[in-house]
């Protein structure tokens, strides 16, 4: 295989900075009719006029359409991110989160008027804790590292219930950044666990820190480098028993869905971000949706205001006096949670259930098809990523960023570099099930080609990307000289 | 990265097992980090400095290294009061890669027991933790 | 399903490939004990057809008159705006950590950073945080880190939910939270700031909650005189069309809820956080940042920078926890000040207070008192005469929502209702509602 056959470079316009572009006098604005009259304010309360190119809609319309054509999507090819889940966005999704009913509904409208939007919410708190195996769910969090601080607020305002102020809390060394910057936020120290030698946690190193300063564990099932946490039961266990509470990071629970049970497990809070597992789409770093899961022990410390039904109506409730608070502005995005609620309705249990069983598939692929060309560090079952290192490439001073660069120029999106930290130069592989056969067998082919290309022709992986709108950048000028406004 | 046998380490500075290097200078002493540390931090962008007159035990933290995907803690190799900091590196942390012995110091203290220095690997003894380490 | 592609012959081709014989050999090391013992209960699958009509039925209709801000706001939106905001290489593409193949996504937000700076008359701006309630928060928290001091103060008249979220995220460090009251006039009252030990921050909002405009050069020097950082919050952005900008009054932090630049009101979410402060503080900024650089040609191209201060890299010393922000959301509202520009928000702005002013006086004329005397910008508080409630219910039954009671929010309001005019209502619309309400 060539890279060309799978990637080209095309006529690709350049375009300036909005601010290099435009003229006083150009309109991109239909102003509304002015039927009322002028109400002239105070001069000390008037400022500068704001100093915002004008430009015509054809050049907003020909600048943002251009630089669209400089990024890499889900829809223009795979996007093999581990532990983002960037599964194929359905677009009828789109349609229906956009319905005037939903789009334009101020969120203070009295109930009444809006007992589908919140009938959608209920709706979608029960499947969630259905999917999940727990019993109550908030859907306020905006985002997995939001879900992440509710979930340590919740810790921290069950432990106070019982007379207790744990500082602690141990978080595996294969955690996500976002786990101990969460505890942190909370004013829990985070204690680090080190992963056994077969890359999951055992219960010895769990029995050997947790005592009655630990508010819990925070755990993600399956971890971060693709596998089952085999001892989390007994893990969680060992836990309770001495007062501390067991949280799930829900990053990776595309792996899971219709298979395992977290609530059996023993996790007391877990969140479930509905940008990767779910399908809502990732917008280039956002809008997402944390919703968190808890067991009813949980419950009444939930944000608020809490959907409640009431005379068989659906009401927003803050009548709870143990609740942590308000997290968000009103409700969450609730934008997000209409997607994620059409995809449900769309895959149904067992397509949500086989989802699951075609992403592990698809990990395990090509676990085992490029395993000797790549180095594998746990030669394991995966679940629904894989993870690879560069020690085998790292003889010809070829590290893991040259082999993501070089993956650029053969059409593919890099798989996620460097994370987990346990592994030096990690490649962790995500395909998703959406993710064909044939374009599976072309990864597969194109990573092959690269390790080849290594050995006969570092030189290709040194000066790639080759083919993108831009060489590799000088990241270290940026960092040095911040240049961060026009 | 450099091979170990390309390191550069003056024979009369003393280390420590976290990559400080210090030296004598007048009344007190100066101190900077490792080629070794800053070959592997990379492309140094940010040097985090304490206060002029902050006192500070051995092996405790005073300041930070950072490269663009990292960052470093600096420990104390011995007790003291700082008296100086190298104020070029705000402008130009580069310092630290190019010359980390002479342009590139961090922080001159005045020690409050000088005898710790004695106690600081010498060159050899720093040599051997790194290739403990690889 | 037409999301799933496989198909049989495709599972048992890669199960061969690889030697195994069933998927259900990958989930040997679940631990029967994790399983589930029944399958997942729930709806569906449906049908693309029918979901439509279950989402539409769902949505139900959405034929009003709503008179309601407080912290969403309706706006026209350009229909170019929702176009260009939904083409998928925007929408699909994840978080641009490999630049090269994201800069449209990069250059996008740069150029949206820039925007919030000039309009807000700050040094730099992130790349969003979640909403304009947790970006007051993450200000209250930055303050503190910078400041080292432990209490911060607060006016009453800055948003209730955002007033709840500060102490949500400052609750469990114990740091003291100080409200401060306001006044007759409707905007805050600063005389205890004088005599109160030393704090963190002082944060106002302004237009503040009631739709009066506050005197944000006061406030800061009173925040400066007492080495307190000042915080500037704001729901409504459009209003720094005309007023004069926090950058201005000597704010070192800027912060409030996007929304209505081009983003729908989505029944509260998604929003859009803006974040904006003074280079000196950025390295204690929480948020992502675009910046400028070169690629190895010497061209002009644009990264994710300063990472250091964030969770992946910093972990529990991080500026704040977040990963995922509001991207898309920065991204369509750059779109929409594009599309105003900035001779076109000074007159969006005048004609929202325009329209407010002309509704205010109207109501003033049917006898009806309004609360504040302040200068309002879209916004403003009238006391109705007791036994409107059922007014006010009689109106929602025909589609009119003249306001929101705030007696919840503020106990000592009874019977005021706080009021928003935007350029999506017409004179005829305030008429008809005026008629309505007269006593």
């Amino acid at each position: 295989m060539k890279d060309s056959d799978l990637a080209t470079t095309g006529l690709v316009r350049q375009e300036p900075l909005l601010w290099e572009k435009g003229r006083e006098g150009r309109e991109g604005f239909s102003m509304p009719r002015r039927d009322v009259d002028s109400f002239p304010m105070d001069e000390s309360l008037i400022g500068p006029k704001p100093e915002v190119p004008s430009l015509s809609e054809v050049e907003i319309v020909r600048h943002y359409t251009r630089l669209s054509t400089w990024n890499f999507g889900v829809d223009t090819g795979m996007y093999p991110l581990g532990s983002c889940t960037m599964k194929y966005n359905p677009k009828v999704n789109e349609k229906l989160a956009s319905l005037p009913g939903f789009a334009g509904a101020h969120p203070l409208l009295p109930e009444r008027m809006v007992q589908g939007n919140l009938r959608l919410m209920f709706e979608l708190e029960r499947h969630l804790a259905e999917i999940t195996g727990m019993d109550a769910v908030t859907l306020q969090p905006a985002a997995g590292a939001q879900g992440e601080l509710t979930g340590m607020l919740l810790i921290h305002a069950y432990h106070k219930s019982r007379g207790r102020h744990p500082a602690k809390i141990l978080v595996p060394d294969t955690a996500h950044g976002t786990n101990p910057a969460s505890a942190a936020l909370c004013g829990m120290r985070p204690v680090p666990l080190k992963s056994g030698d077969k890359g999951f946690l055992s219960k010895e190193a769990v029995l050997d820190l947790m005592d009655e300063d630990t508010a819990g564990i925070m755990v993600t099932n399956p971890n971060t480098l693709g596998l089952f946490e085999e001892n989390l039961k007994e893990i969680a266990e060992i836990v309770h028993a001495k007062g501390g509470l067991v949280y799930g990071d829900g990053a990776n629970m595309n792996a899971i869905m219709g298979l395992v049970d977290m609530g059996r497990i023993g996790v007391d809070i877990l969140h479930l971000n509905l940008h990767k597992t779910f399908s809502t789409p990732h917008g280039g770093g956002g809008p997402g949706s944390g919703p968190v899961c808890v067991k009813r022990s949980l419950e009444p410390f939930l944000p608020i205001p809490r959907i409640v039904v009431q005379r068989e109506e659906f009401a927003l409730s803050e009548d709870f006096p143990l609740s942590i608070g308000r997290l968000h502005g009103f409700y969450g995005n609730f934008g997000i949670m209409v997607r994620a609620y059409c995809y449900i309705l769309s895959m149904g249990a067992e397509g949500l259930k086989q989802a699951s069983r075609l992403a592990v598939l698809n990990a395990n692929y090509i676990k085992e098809r490029l395993k000797g060309i790549f180095h594998l560090p746990f030669d394991r079952p995966c679940m629904h990523e894989c993870v690879f290192s560069d020690r085998l490439q790292k003889a010809r001073k070829i590290m893991t960023v040259d082999i993501a660069k070089r993956l650029m120029d053969y059409g593919f999106h890099p798989p996620t570099i460097y994370f987990p930290l346990v592994v030096d130069g990690a490649i962790m592989i995500e395909p998703t099930e959406t993710e064909s056969k044939e374009d599976l067998d072309l990864f597969i082919e194109a990573m092959k080609s690269i390790a080849e290309e290594a050995k006969e022709n570092p030189e290709l992986l040194k000066k790639a990307p080759a083919k993108c709108k831009v060489k590799r950048l000088d990241e270290t000028l940026a960092a040095r000289r911040p240049c961060l406004a026009g | 990265m450099k091979e170990i046998d390309e390191l550069i380490l003056p024979d009369d500075l003393r280390y420590t097992e976290d990559h400080e290097w210090a030296k004598p200078q007048g009344n007190g002493f100066r101190i900077g980090i490792t080629d070794f540390a800053q070959d592997q931090l990379g492309d140094i962008v940010f040097v985090e400095l304490p206060r002029v007159g902050d006192t500070l035990p051995a092996k405790q933290q005073f300041g930070t290294v950072e490269s663009v995907k990292t960052v470093a803690e600096l420990y104390m190799p011995l007790s003291g009061e700082i008296l100086a900091v190298n104020e070029l590196l705000e402008a130009s942390p580069e310092l630290v890669n190019s010359d980390p012995y002479e342009k590139g110091w961090m922080v001159e203290i005045k020690p409050e027991k000088p005898a710790e220095f004695e106690s600081l690997l010498s060159k050899s003894g720093y040599l051997e933790t790194i290739r403990g380490k690889k | 399903m037409r999301y799933l592609p496989h198909t049989k012959e495709d599972i048992d081709s890669m199960l061969q490939e690889i030697g195994a014989t069933s998927i259900d050999d990958f989930f040997s090391t679940v631990p029967s004990c994790c399983r589930r013992t029944q399958g997942m209960n729930l709806p569906g699958p449906l049908t693309e057809w029918d979901l439509n009509s279950r989402l539409a039925s769902l949505s139900g209709n959405s034929e009003r008159k709503v008179f309601v801000g407080a912290g969403s706001y309706e706006h026209f939106i350009p229909h170019v705006v929702t176009s260009l905001a939904g083409r998928s290489e925007f929408v699909t593409s994840y978080t641009p950590y490999q630049p090269e193949i994201s800069q449209g996504t990069l250059q996008g937000i740069y150029e949206y950073q820039t925007l919030v700076c000039r309009l807000l008359g700050m040094e730099v701006a992130n790349a969003s945080l979640y909403d304009g309630a947790s970006a007051l928060a993450e200000a209250l928290l930055m303050a503190i880190r910078i400041t080292g001091k432990k209490r911060v103060a607060v006016s009453r008249a800055v948003h209730p939910h955002y007033r709840q979220v500060a102490r949500t995220y400052l609750g469990p460090s114990g740091y003291e939270f100080i409200e401060l009251p306001y006044d007759s006039s409707g905007t805050t009252d600063l005389s205890s700031l004088e005599s109160m030990d030393s704090f963190a921050a002082l944060a106002l909002q302004s237009p503040n909650f009631f739709g009066c405009i506050e005197d944000l050069g006061t406030a800061s020097a009173s925040a400066h005189h007492k080495e307190a950082l000042f915080i500037s919050s704001f729901t409504e952005p459009l209003a720094y069309g005309i007023l004069k900008n926090p950058g201005l009054a000597g704010a070192d932090i800027a912060c409030g809820e996007g929304q209505s630049f081009g983003i729908s009101q989505s029944f509260g979410g998604p929003g859009l956080g803006i974040f904006a402060g003074r280079m000196k503080h950025v390295r204690s900024m929480p948020g992502r940042l675009v910046g400028e650089t070169v690629d190895a040609d010497g061209r002009r191209g644009f990264v994710l920078t300063l990472a250091t201060r964030e969770q992946h890299i910093r972990r529990e010393k991080a500026t704040s926890n977040i990963c995922t922000n509001n991207s898309l959301c920065a991204l369509t509202s750059a779109m929409y000040m594009s599309c105003l520009g900035g001779s076109g928000m000074r007159e969006l702005a005048l004609l929202n207070h325009d329209k407010s002013e002309y509704l205010k006086r109207e109501l003033q004329k049917a006898g009806l008192r309004i609360a504040f005397q302040s200068p309002t910008f879209h916004e403003f508080v009238v006391e109705f005469p007791p036994g409107f409630e059922s007014e006010y219910k009689r109106l929602l039954k025909n589609g009119i929502v003249p306001g929101i009671p705030l007696s919840s929010y503020y106990p000592e309001l009874v019977g005021h209702y706080l009021i928003c005019v935007t350029e999506t209502k017409t004179r005829e619309d305030m008429d008809a509602l005026v008629k309505e309400v007269r006593p």
